[in-house]
C-alpha cells in the first residue's frame, strides 16, 4: 500500500528480548525491507528469568537459556559490538568498532545492566559478583558448586532474594543484608514484606534489615564485610543485588529524551527528544524504556519485566511499520512474576502506585493469598502468592479503575479483610482528578475511557 | 424466540444434533436470564472472566433458589470439583500428588506405550469387520481400560460401574423435563454405591500398594497429609466418571468431525504432526463438556451490563464461548491447524480440566491409530444418534463403513 512504511531499513540496537520479540513481529506484520540487530553480547538472545532461579540451582547450563526464534528473520545480525553513538540527522547508529550502520526507523532496546558495587576496587575482589548476563550467571554457579562457606547478598529486592533462596535451596549459609525494613518492600510494601522476612528466616537466612555493608573486605579475594550496625562476617561470596543502571549512555549525544531513568517516549513508544518533541522514527521498548500509562495517571513508568518487554516490543514494531491512524498504544497493564523459597509471587498493575493493601483472598497464615492494592478508592494492584489463577480478574479491575477495596464475596475469603496503610514510598501525590479506565480485549478495539471522580 | 428459554431449547433433545445456532442466539442476548431465575452466559470473554473470579462459586450448597442436586448426598461428601478453595485447593493438590507434577511428573508421559498398545490391540479386534461403532467398539474402551489402570480398578467391573456412571450422570443432567426430582434420587444412590466399591478396593490396598492413584491415596502422605476414607471415596467416583463419560466423546466427536471434512482428515493422514493441534481445535469446535451448570455468585456480579444476583444459578455455556466470533477468526469454521486457539474446552481457572494431560494424549494416539486403520471411512448415519446428556454431549453410536 502507498505510503506504508515496510520495505526499508529498520535497526534495532539490543538484541536481547525486546529486540527479538520486535524484529519476529515486524517480519510477522509484514515487513520486508532490511533488518539489523547489534547486540554488544556475544550470544544470541537468551532468557534471564531463569539465571536467579534454575541456572543457580543448577538445574539449566547457563548458556542453556536461549529464546526460541519463532520465525526465520531473514536479518543482518551484529554480536559482540557495542553501539557507541547515534546520529540522528544523518541517521547512523555508530559502532565501537568503527562502523556505522544507516536506519530509516531505529529501536532502542538496551535494557540494563547490574549496578555495580559503588567502590572499584572492593568490586574487583575475587568473589564479589552481580548478576545480569549469562556469563554473571555462569560464573557465579561454578562458585556456587565449590561450596563457599558463607554467601552474601547485599540487596533483597526480587534478584537478591531468588539468588538467596536458590544458595539456601543448595544448603548454602545465606546472610542477605537490605536497608530497608523487610525483602520486597520496595516492590510489595510493608505487608508482603513482612511475609517475605518471615518466610526467608524461616528457610534459615541470616537476614538483616536497616543496615548496609560498608565494607567488603579481603586482600584479592574476598574474606568477610562489615555492616552500619558496627558488626561483620565472614564471607567467600558476595553477590551485589541493588538494582539495574539503564543502558543510555550512548545515547548521551544524541538529542534524546535519554538519561540514567531510561529513554522516554510515548504511548506508542517513540522517543522524545531532550526538549519533550516526539520523534517519528526512533522508538524505544523494553527495560530501557520509560512510558506514560494512562491507568497510572499517565505518570512515566520503567518496568523490569518480562512481559513488559515483549508487549511493548509488540507495540512498538507494529507502529515502526504502521501509518499513523493504525497506530496502537501500549497499555498493557504490568505484570511479573518471581519464584522463591517455595512462593510462586505474581503481580498485576503497580503495587508502588497505591496508599492501601487488603488480603483479599487466602490468609498470611498459609502463605497463599491474594494482596489486592489501592490508591485514593481504587484498585492499582494485586499481588498473589501461590495463587495465581484469578489475577485475571484483578487485571479486570485494575483496568477498569473498580473501587477499593473490593467488595467481599471472593469463595474462599467469607470474612471482610479491612485495607490496610501500604507502607510503599509514597507514590507522587497528584490532584484528585477523573481516573481513566481501559476497555476491550483486541489490541485494535482497546480504548480508554474516562471517568468521572468519584 | 424469546431468550428466557433458550436453556429449554438447548436441553431438549430434538436439537442435540446441533445446538450452535441456539449458542449464537445465547451470545446474541448476551446474558440471558431464565424463567427460572437462573443465568446463562454464552460469549468467550464473559465465561473467560467469571472462570477466573473469585467471586464465583463451584459449590452448589451456595445457591438460594432450591437446587434439587445440592445437599442431597448424605454420606458422601462433595468432591472437590464441586468445592470451593481452600478446601478444593488441599484435595486436588493431594490428588494430584499421584497423578502429575510435580510429584509424579512421568505418570502420563509413561502410559504413552500402553495407550498405543490398548488402542491397537483394539483396532487388531476389528481387523474383520465390514461397519464399526466407533463408540462401543472403540472410544469408550479405551479411556475406560487408561482409567481402570490408573486408578487401581478391575476392568471385569466395568458393567457394573457402567450403570452407575449412567445413572450418575442423568442425575445431574439440567434437563428441566420429566422427573428430575427421581433422575436425582436415582443419581444420588448410584454415586454412593460407587463410592462404597472404591472406598472398598481402596482399603483392601493399605499396606499393599499396587502403584495406581488408589493405592496412593491411602498409602502415600504428603506435607497435607492423606485422603481421610470418604475423600478418597469422593475423589474416586470424580476421577472415575470424569476419565469415563468425556474422552469417550472427544474421540467420537473427532472421528465425526473429521469424516464431515474430508479435507482436514486428508490433511492429517499427510501431515500426523498436526494432530495436537487437531485435538485442540476439536476441543473448541465439539467440546465435550458443553456447559458448566454448577456456579454460583457469591455476590451481586454485574457480566456484560447486567447484575446476575448472588445466589442464582451460573450456567457457563463453554461450547457458545467456543465459537464466538469475538474472540475466535472464523468461529463455525473446523481448521485443524488453527494456532491461536485458547479454548474452553477444559474450562479455565482453578477448576481447570486435572486429566487434561490424559485426554489430550489419549485422543491424539487414537485418532492417529484410527485414521491409519481406516482406509475409506465412510460415515453411514449423519447426523448419528446422540447420547441423553446436554452437558457431557456426544454420539450414542457412530456407525461407519469401510470403504
Ligand atoms: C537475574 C534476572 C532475573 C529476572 N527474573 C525476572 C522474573 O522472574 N520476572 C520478570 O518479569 N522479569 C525478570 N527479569 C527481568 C527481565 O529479564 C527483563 O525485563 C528483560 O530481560 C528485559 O528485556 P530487554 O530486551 O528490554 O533488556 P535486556 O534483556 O537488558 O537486553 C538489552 C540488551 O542490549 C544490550 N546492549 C546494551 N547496550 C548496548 C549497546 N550500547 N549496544 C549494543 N547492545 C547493547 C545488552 O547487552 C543486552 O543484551 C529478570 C532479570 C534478571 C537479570
Ligand atoms: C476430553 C476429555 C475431557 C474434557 C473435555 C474435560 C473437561 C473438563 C472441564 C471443562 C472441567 C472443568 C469443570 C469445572 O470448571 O467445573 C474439568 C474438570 C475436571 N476434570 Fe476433566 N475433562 C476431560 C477428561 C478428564 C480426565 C481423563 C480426567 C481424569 C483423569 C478428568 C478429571 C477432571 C477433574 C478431576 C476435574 C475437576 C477439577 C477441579 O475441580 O479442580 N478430566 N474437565
Amino acid at each position: 500500500m502507498l505510503g506504508e512504511p515496510r520495505a526499508d531499513r529498520i535497526v534495532i540496537v539490543g538484541a536481547s528480548l525486546a529486540g527479538l520479540r520486535a524484529a519476529e513481529t515486524l517480519r510477522a506484520e509484514g515487513f520486508t525491507g532490511s533488518l539489523t540487530l547489534i547486540g554488544d553480547e556475544t550470544h544470541p538472545p537468551y532468557d534471564r528469568p531463569p539465571l536467579s532461579k534454575q541456572v543457580l540451582l543448577g538445574k539449566v547450563a547457563a548458556d542453556r537459556t536461549g529464546l526460541p526464534q519463532r520465525r526465520r528473520l531473514d536479518a543482518d545480525w551484529r554480536l559482540g559490538v557495542r553501539a557507541g553513538g547515534l546520529d540522528p540527522v544523518g541517521k547512523r547508529v555508530l559502532l565501537d568498532d568503527g562502523a556505522d550502520v544507516p536506519f530509516d526507523r531505529l529501536l532502542i532496546a538496551t535494557g540494563t545492566r547490574a549496578r555495580p558495587w559503588p567502590h572499584p576496587d572492593e568490586a574487583a575482589l575475587d568473589g564479589v559478583f552481580t548478576l545480569r548476563t549469562s556469563g554473571d550467571a555462569a560464573a557465579l554457579a561454578a562458585r556456587l558448586d565449590a561450596g563457599p562457606r558463607r554467601v552474601l547478598v547485599i540487596g533483597a529486592g526480587f534478584t537478591g532474594s531468588e539468588i538467596a533462596s536458590a544458595c539456601r535451596e543448595r544448603g548454602l549459609e545465606v546472610t542477605v543484608a537490605e536497608r530497608g525494613p523487610a525483602p520486597l518492600v520496595g516492590a510489595l510494601g510493608g505487608t508482603l514484606g513482612e511475609l517475605a522476612a518471615k518466610l526467608q528466616r524461616a528457610h534459615g537466612v541470616d537476614l538483616r534489615c536497616g543496615v548496609t555493608v560498608t565494607a567488603l573486605e579481603g586482600d584479592g579475594r574476598l574474606t568477610g564485610a562489615q555492616f552500619s550496625d558496627g558488626t561483620r562476617i565472614d564471607a567467600d561470596i558476595a553477590v551485589i543485588a541493588l538494582g539495574a543502571v539503564r543502558n543510555t549512555e550512548w545515547l548521551a549525544e544524541s538529542g534524546l529524551a535519554a538519561g540514567p531513568r531510561g529513554v522516554t517516549c510515548d504511548a506508542g513508544c517513540r522517543a522524545f527528544d531532550m526538549y519533550g518533541i516526539v520523534t517519528d522514527d526512533i522508538f524505544a521498548a523494553g527495560d530501557v524504556a520509560r512510558f506514560p500509562h494512562p491507568l497510572f495517571e499517565y505518570q512515566l513508568l520503567s518496568l523490569e519485566h518480562w512481559g513488559n518487554a515483549v508487549a511493548q516490543a509488540e507495540v512498538a514494531a507494529h507502529n515502526m511499520v504502521s501509518p499513523g491512524p493504525r497506530r496502537r498504544p501500549h497499555l498493557t497493564v504490568p505484570a511479573f512474576w518471581s519464584s522463591q523459597f517455595g512462593l510462586n509471587i505474581k503481580s498485576v498493575g503497580v503495587p508502588t502506585f497505591s496508599d492501601q493493601v487488603v488480603i483479599a483472598q487466602g490468609s498470611l497464615k498459609d502463605a497463599r493469598l491474594v494482596a489486592v492494592y489501592g490508591y485514593r478508592g481504587r484498585v492499582t494492584a494485586a499481588v498473589s502468592v501461590n495463587q495465581a489463577r484469578s489475577l485475571d480478574y484483578y487485571r479486570h479491575l485494575i483496568e477498569t479503575a473498580a473501587p477499593f477495596p473490593p467488595a467481599p464475596g471472593a469463595a474462599d475469603q467469607r470474612e471482610s479483610p479491612v485495607p490496610v496503610p501500604s507502607d510503599v514510598p509514597d507514590p507522587k501525590l497528584l490532584s484528585h482528578g477523573p481516573t481513566v479506565a481501559l476497555t476491550g480485549h483486541l489490541p485494535d478495539r482497546r480504548l480508554t475511557v474516562v471517568q468521572p471522580a468519584r | 424466540m424469546a431468550a428466557d428459554t433458550l436453556f429449554q431449547r438447548i436441553t431438549d433433545y430434538a436439537n442435540r444434533a446441533d445446538p450452535y445456532p441456539l449458542y449464537a442466539e445465547l451470545r446474541e442476548n448476551g446474558v440471558a436470564r431464565q424463567d427460572d431465575g437462573s443465568y446463562l452466559v454464552g460469549t468467550y470473554h464473559e465465561i473467560a472472566a467469571l472462570l477466573h473470579d473469585p467471586r464465583i462459586s463451584s459449590d452448589r450448597r451456595q445457591r438460594t433458589v432450591p437446587d434439587g442436586a445440592a445437599g442431597t448426598d448424605e454420606g458422601v461428601p462433595p468432591s472437590f470439583i464441586g468445592l470451593d478453595d481452600p478446601e478444593h485447593h488441599r484435595l486436588r493438590g493431594m490428588a494430584m500428588r499421584s497423578f502429575g507434577p510435580p510429584h509424579t511428573p512421568d505418570r502420563i508421559d509413561g502410559m504413552h506405550e500402553d495407550i498405543t498398545r490398548i488402542v491397537r490391540d483394539l483396532l487388531a479386534g476389528l481387523a474383520d469387520k465390514e461397519r464399526i461403532d466407533v463408540v462401543d467398539d472403540f472410544a469408550y474402551p479405551l479411556p475406560v481400560t487408561v482409567i481402570c489402570r490408573l486408578l487401581g480398578v478391575p476392568a471385569e467391573d466395568e458393567p457394573r460401574f457402567r450403570e452407575w456412571s449412567d445413572a450418575i450422570v442423568a442425575g445431574f443432567d439440567p434437563t428441566p423435563d420429566e422427573d428430575p426430582a427421581e433422575r436425582q434420587r436415582a443419581g444420588t444412590e448410584a454415586r454412593k454405591t460407587m463410592a462404597l466399591y472404591l472406598g472398598d478396593l481402596a482399603e483392601r490396598r493399605r499396606g499393599h500398594p499396587s502403584g495406581d492413584m488408589l493405592s496412593a491415596f491411602v498409602n502415600d502422605a504428603g506435607p497435607e497429609g492423606q485422603l481421610t476414607p470418604l475423600e478418597t471415596m469422593a475423589t474416586g467416583v470424580l476421577l472415575l466418571i470424569a476419565g469415563h463419560e468425556t474422552t469417550v466423546n472427544l474421540i467420537t466427536n473427532g472421528m465425526l468431525t473429521l469424516l464431515r471434512h474430508p479435507d482436514a482428515l486428508a490433511r492429517l493422514r499427510r501431515e500426523p504432526e498436526l494432530m495436537p493441534l487437531a485435538v485442540e481445535e476439536l476441543l473448541r469446535f465439539e467440546p465435550p463438556v458443553q456447559m458448566l451448570p454448577q456456579r454460583t455468585p457469591l455476590a451481586d456480579i454485574e457480566v456484560a451490563g447486567r447484575t446476575i444476583p448472588k445466589g442464582s444459578p451460573l450456567i457457563l455455556m463453554l461450547a457458545a464461548g467456543n465459537r464466538d466470533p469475538q474472540r475466535f477468526a472464523d468461529a463455525d469454521r473446523f481448521d485443524p491447524a488453527r494456532e491461536d486457539n485458547q479454548h474452553l474446552g477444559f474450562g479455565s481457572g482453578v477448576h481447570s480440566c486435572f486429566g487434561a494431560p490424559l485426554a489430550r494424549l489419549e485422543t491424539q494416539i487414537a485418532l492417529h491409530e484410527l485414521i491409519r486403520h481406516l482406509d475409506t471411512p465412510r460415515l453411514i448415519e449423519d447426523p448419528p444418534e446422540y447420547r441423553r446428556s446436554p452437558v457431557l454431549r456426544g454420539p450414542r453410536h457412530l456407525l461407519i463403513g469401510r470403504g
